[in-house]
């Protein structure tokens, strides 16, 4: 193709985007979308999975059967969260194995936030309100994307997540019901959780150079200080609401802005653990190359008895 | 007759609740997130079972007991799950012939339970039955699969087997109690299907090219209370905010 | 080590409704498949039936051939009843 066919496939292409037309699998695309989607949606991908972590360190711990149910079934979900997704990725010609391999070796990134330790009951609590209530602003937002695929999977998952953020609300309002020790835990994972649930919304916008380009592909409807902002807006009242208070000596309700000022991120912190150095960088996956190696004699086995029964029917188990 | 009932309730929930608390352990860390998924979907459907026995026990008991009490604030020789459902998670193989010998028991047990002349067991069994009939389907599968799959993992599942089987026994014990329960029609004469359940898993392990070992002795004592070491380590994790922050709503 | 196959999952949310995909996923074989399509995308009540199809298996139109499939088509107002007059008075028909 020449220069100038490609170009005017573009423009075309860019006009379908720009009218709200979705983009399919197997239509025409710049290299560039394809390769930006697959390093967006995959890493959308490994968040879900390696999400998984820091709450499954509590599963086996849960104070109640109720809580204990609800934990895993949320669990869970991020396991189905991330297959939706690898998913949308593989319908852009690359293999799950190669999304996973590019986890393992560090190449793709996943949300930072799952680099945190989750230490208390009351991070379960943090955790569903706090990361879930962050990620589902994000979420929402893409539901309008122009890649078919990938816009599927996020309405699949906003559904389902909407029992996520009340799960984890749920538990903080518990601990703020009960004695002065769960109330302190409560306050003590909202002091840890507040920051790094800032800092997921990424860099400011002056700093975030592909937010042009991904507003036109509609892989981001609104800036990540735009979403920032309504995350503190919504989630300052709620805190109120049970008594919580916001780490941040800076927040103030703005009456000529109608939003809440606040205080500096830590950038510094920020980049520290993008860059691979929080708390639980090496821990987190160390545990998905765990899982995967530890799996592979398994994957390798349901394949072999596969191809020696592939012309059997099945037979009823049991 | 309350406090057999109770302790009945107990005998086979806690096989549900420390099974169910095995599996939980590996959520999230599944050799790949499909089996993942499926494996979470069994450790649910154990809880919720162990939730509907737990609430009947303490309606029972009376006072101030719950279902977390149950769960969470007896001893561990109150405990009385067979020491089958408290083995560890040694590698995938483990995890699915311990399933596999339970499941196979449990449908059974289910089945017959529907039939109990006390309705809210009958009840519990009636809804439970369907979930217990694809956990048996799904670790049946994969027997056959880790078997008959290659070579490493025909040897893993033979492993697993020849250190799991010693420990079916176990699910067919009925101590005096359970049988005055049995008489009364309310609890389930395991007796009755015990050879069906051997004929069904060597009919299983047969088709997975897995051998059965040759047994003599096994081992027994989880529900009389006697654990294996495992147990207290399984009660420590979970019993653990229980303990740490005693009488708490969560 | 070979991957695990792909498959398209179609779900019969209740009787009387097609089957609609729904998403795809791995297995080695249509039994996995089915397992895996329950385990996943029936989670919260979302089906009482299942179709999986090894993803290799369809055949899909090309977009390229989309104009000489699709755009002939457009212009065929005679399909449909609006291209009919009808008088005022005729409230339905």
């Amino acid at each position: 193709m020449s220069e100038m066919e490609i170009k005017s496939l573009e423009e075309r292409f860019n006009q379908r985007i720009a009218n709200d037309e979705k983009i399919e699998a197997k239509d025409w695309m710049p290299e560039k979308y394809r390769k930006t989607h697959i390093r967006q949606i995959s890493q959308h991908a490994h968040s879900e999975i390696v999400g998984m972590l820091p709450e499954g360190n509590w599963i086996t711990r849960c104070p109640t059967l109720r809580r204990k149910v609800a934990l895993l079934a949320k669990v869970q979900d991020e396991g189905g969260h991330g297959l939706y997704l690898y998913s949308a990725a593989e319908t852009l010609g690359i293999s799950r194995e190669e999304l996973i391999d590019q986890l393992l070796s560090g190449e793709a990134k996943y949300s930072s936030i799952f680099n945190y330790p989750a230490l208390t009951w009351a991070d379960m609590g943090a955790i569903g309100w706090l990361v879930d209530g962050a990620a589902i602003m994000n979420q929402v937002a893409l539901i309008n994307t122009s890649y078919g695929p990938y816009s599927r999977a996020m309405i699949r998952i906003c559904k389902e997540e909407s029992f996520h953020q009340r799960q984890g609300y749920e538990i903080m309002m518990a601990l703020m019901n009960g004695t002065q020790e769960q109330r302190d835990m409560a306050q003590d994972a909202l002091n840890r959780w507040w920051w790094p649930s800032l800092m997921m919304f990424g860099p400011r916008d002056a700093e975030s150079p592909n937010t042009e380009q991904s507003m036109r592909w509609k892989l981001k409807r609104k800036t990540n200080d735009e979403l920032r902002q309504a995350f503190v807006d919504q989630t300052v009242p709620q805190a109120e609401l049970i008594g919580l208070r916001i780490p941040d000596d800076k927040l103030k309700w703005n009456e000529e802005r109608k939003h809440y000022d606040f205080g500096d991120i830590d950038w510094e912190e920020f980049w520290q653990v993008v860059n691979g150095h929080g708390p639980c960088n090496k821990q987190r996956l160390e545990a998905r190359r765990k899982a995967h190696e530890d799996g592979a004699w398994v994957r390798d086995a349901a394949m072999a008895y596969a191809e020696k029964h592939a012309n059997k029917t099945y037979r009823q188990a049991v | 007759m309350s406090k057999e009932l109770i302790q009945y309730i107990c005998t086979v929930a806690d096989n549900n609740l420390i099974l169910g608390q095995r599996l939980g352990e590996l959520c999230g860390h599944g050799p790949n997130i499909e089996t993942d998924i499926a494996l979470t979907n069994i450790g649910l459907d154990l809880f919720g079972q162990v939730r509907s026995y737990f609430q009947y026990a303490a309606k029972l008991e009376g006072g101030n007991s719950s279902e977390d009490t149950f769960a969470f604030l007896r001893k561990e020789n109150e405990y009385k799950n067979v020491l089958l459902v408290e083995q560890p998670n040694t590698d995938f193989a483990y995890t699915i012939v311990r399933q596999f010998l339970y499941d196979v028991y449990h449908i059974r047990f289910m089945e017959n339970l529907q039939k109990s002349s006390d309705e809210t067991l009958a009840a519990i069994a009636a809804k439970g039955v369907k979930e217990v009939a694809y956990h048996a389907r799904f670790s049946a599968d994969w027997v056959r699969r880790l078997g008959d799959g290659t070579e490493e993992s025909h040897r893993r599942a033979q492993q697993a087997l020849d250190d799991l089987y010693t420990y079916t026994d176990e699910l067919f014990h009925q101590n005096e109690s359970e049988l005055s329960l049995v008489n009364a029609g309310i609890a389930v004469n395991t007796a009755q299907f015990k050879s069906d359940y051997y004929q069904t898993i060597h009919a299983v392990f047969a088709e997975a090219t897995l051998t059965v070992p040759d047994q003599k002795y096994f081992l027994k004592g989880g529900k009389k209370g006697i654990h294996s070491e495992h147990m207290g380590y399984i009660l420590t994790e979970m019993q653990y905010m229980q303990r740490t922050y005693p009488n708490m709503q969560w | 080590m070979k991957d695990w196959p792909l498959w398209e999952v179609f779900i019969r949310s209740k009787n009387g409704l097609e089957h609609r995909h729904c998403g795809s996923l791995h297995a080695t074989d249509a039994q996995m498949a089915l397992e895996n399509a329950r385990d996943v995308y029936t989670r919260r009540s979302e089906g009482v039936s299942i179709w999986v199809v090894p993803s290799a298996m369809i055949t899909a139109s090309q977009p390229e051939e989309s104009g000489e499939l699709f755009e002939p088509a457009a212009d065929k107002a005679y399909r449909h009843p609006t291209f009919y007059v009808l008088p005022d008075e005729l409230k339905h028909m």
